[in-house]
């Protein structure tokens, strides 16, 4: 199964936990498994209309899924999904 | 023309001895100017390592004072400039370092009014701020003068660094068009940051700015380095530039300077901007315990309890506020506090927009109840 790495900021919102393997063949299919193990995710990273919202980074490997095909972007088994947060402190 | 004198050749010797440096990478050094925005824990290494390789001017952009909570990673000030401008102390250090160089001070915060006149005339910005609107003001800043932006940023132990030079890559709105809503991500003096964290970011930013100036190696132009502190990772991520930017894109739609703290939704300068209709003062709260019952619901994280705590309270860390609302009950008055009254009003605003109304936010949070009702706790 693919594994989401969930980044320092939003741990809280997942029990503490660092990365999870999630059911999905594609992006926007281990984000739905996501939103539907921590439910606050679904309003947190979607627009009314479906598509995540600008502020959310998605990346496989070393890409941004929107350089890719999106929440369409496969994966296979073993792939690393990373949520990228922005941070400001300084 | 520009020329190094005698104890400068000595101060540079193991510049010069390197031959991507060398004598004409010195001078050049010496002939350019650099701008950082903030010295706090990111700006105290990127300023300390400018002035000692002998960047020849060297901006320095902030309007606080020196506390003794920023000691634990802020280097560049110290016990002796407590209480003093963090530019004053910052800039006093540099010249201590190398008074071979100039640092022009700016007791100002960055702000759209001031930031094109500071910024013109700078060869590179580096970004050390501590908030998003200022964020985006440098990138917009840099985009607009069309000079490099050294971005860093951290939190708790995770950092982010980049290059943004928008006349041939992305710039920060590539990649983040719009900052989250500020209850989503807490901010370092909420959440905490590990004090070496930004002497490792901050020397990153200071060695891309360096490269920059020199003009030799490959910069983080196009990829955005993230650092683990806790795995001690370091990965990357390629960003391209969005055609559809808003600031450096084919069609940008701005054009100017606008307004950061209405766009990201949050003050950049001064907390006390927030809203304060909901707030009480700690003694108006020890006046309330004397007469009623409310419940005392701190969103602090629970290991700040064992720092100081109010007997009685409830504890919901503000990130598992969302899902556990059914705890609370919209009859019953509530009085949130957090440390210092950040978190307590977004978790404040959060209630609101679930319905309750019988709420009260302790300003200035427990370290207020700490110095005005209860000298046994400790102010953190
Ligand atoms: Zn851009």
């Amino acid at each position: 199964m693919p594994i989401i790495k969930i980044p320092t900021p939003l741990r809280p919102h997942t029990e503490g936990r660092r990365e999870l393997e999630l059911e999905g063949k594609t992006a926007g299919e281990v984000l739905d498994a996501l939103c539907a193990l921590y439910p606050v995710f679904r309003e947190h990273f979607y627009e009314e209309n479906g598509e995540l919202r600008k502020f959310v980074n998605i990346i496989l490997d070393e890409s941004h899924i929107k350089d890719l095909q999106g929440l369409d972007t496969p994966l296979a088994e073993g792939d690393t999904l990373r949520i990228l947060a922005s941070i400001s402190g300084g | 023309m520009t020329t190094l004198n005698d104890q400068e050749f000595m101060r540079y010797s193991r510049h010069l001895l390197i031959p991507e440096v060398g004598l004409e990478g010195q001078l050049k050094l010496k002939e350019s100017s650099a701008l950082v925005i903030g010295t706090g824990g990111l700006g105290s290494p990127v300023a300390l390592y400018l002035a000692a390789a002998g960047i020849g001017r060297i901006g320095l952009v902030d309007y606080d004072v020196v506390d003794s909570s920023n000691l634990q990673r802020q280097i560049i000030h110290s016990e002796e400039t407590l209480g003093k401008l963090k530019v004053d102390s910052a800039r006093a250090r540099m010249l201590g370092l190398n008074p071979f160089i100039q640092v022009d001070a700016y007791n100002e915060p960055f702000t759209a009014e001031n930031a094109m006149s500071i910024a013109t005339g700078y060869d590179i910005i580096i970004d050390g701020t501590d908030n998003f609107p200022t964020r985006y003001l440098s990138n917009d800043v840099a985009v607009f003068l069309g000079i490099p932006n050294v971005y860093g940023s951290i939190y708790q132990f995770d950092g982010q660094a980049s290059v943004f030079d928008a006349k041939n890559g992305p710039c920060y709105r590539c990649l983040f068009p719009s900052p989250p809503p500020p209850h989503l991500v807490p901010s370092c003096a909420e959440g905490g940051v590990l004090g070496v964290l930004p002497g490792t970011i901050g020397s990153i930013q200071a060695t891309e700015a360096i490269k920059m100036l020199l003009g030799i190696g490959s910069s983080l132009a196009g990829r955005l380095l993230l650092y683990n502190a806790l795995d001690m990772s370091f990965d990357y991520v390629n960003l391209k530039k969005n055609p559809k930017c808003p600031v450096c894109g084919e069609n940008p739609t701005i054009t100017e300077l606008i307004d950061y703290e209405e766009f990201c939704g949050v003050p950049g300068h001064h907390a006390d901007e927030l809203p304060t209709e909901w707030d009480i003062s700690a003694l108006e709260l020890k006046d309330i315990l004397a007469n009623s019952n409310p419940l005392l619901l701190d969103v602090r994280e629970a290991h700040e309890r064992n720092i100081s705590n109010i007997p009685g309270s409830k504890n919901i860390p503000f990130g598992e506020l969302a899902s556990r609302l059914s705890e609370l009950d919209t009859a019953q008055e509530i009085v949130i506090f957090c440390r210092t009254g950040n978190r307590s009003l977004y978790a404040l605003e959060m209630l609101l927009g679930a319905g309750f109304r019988k709420l009260k936010n302790l300003e200035g949070g427990i370290n207020a109840w700490a110095s005005d009702v209860n000298p046994m706790l400790p102010i953190y």
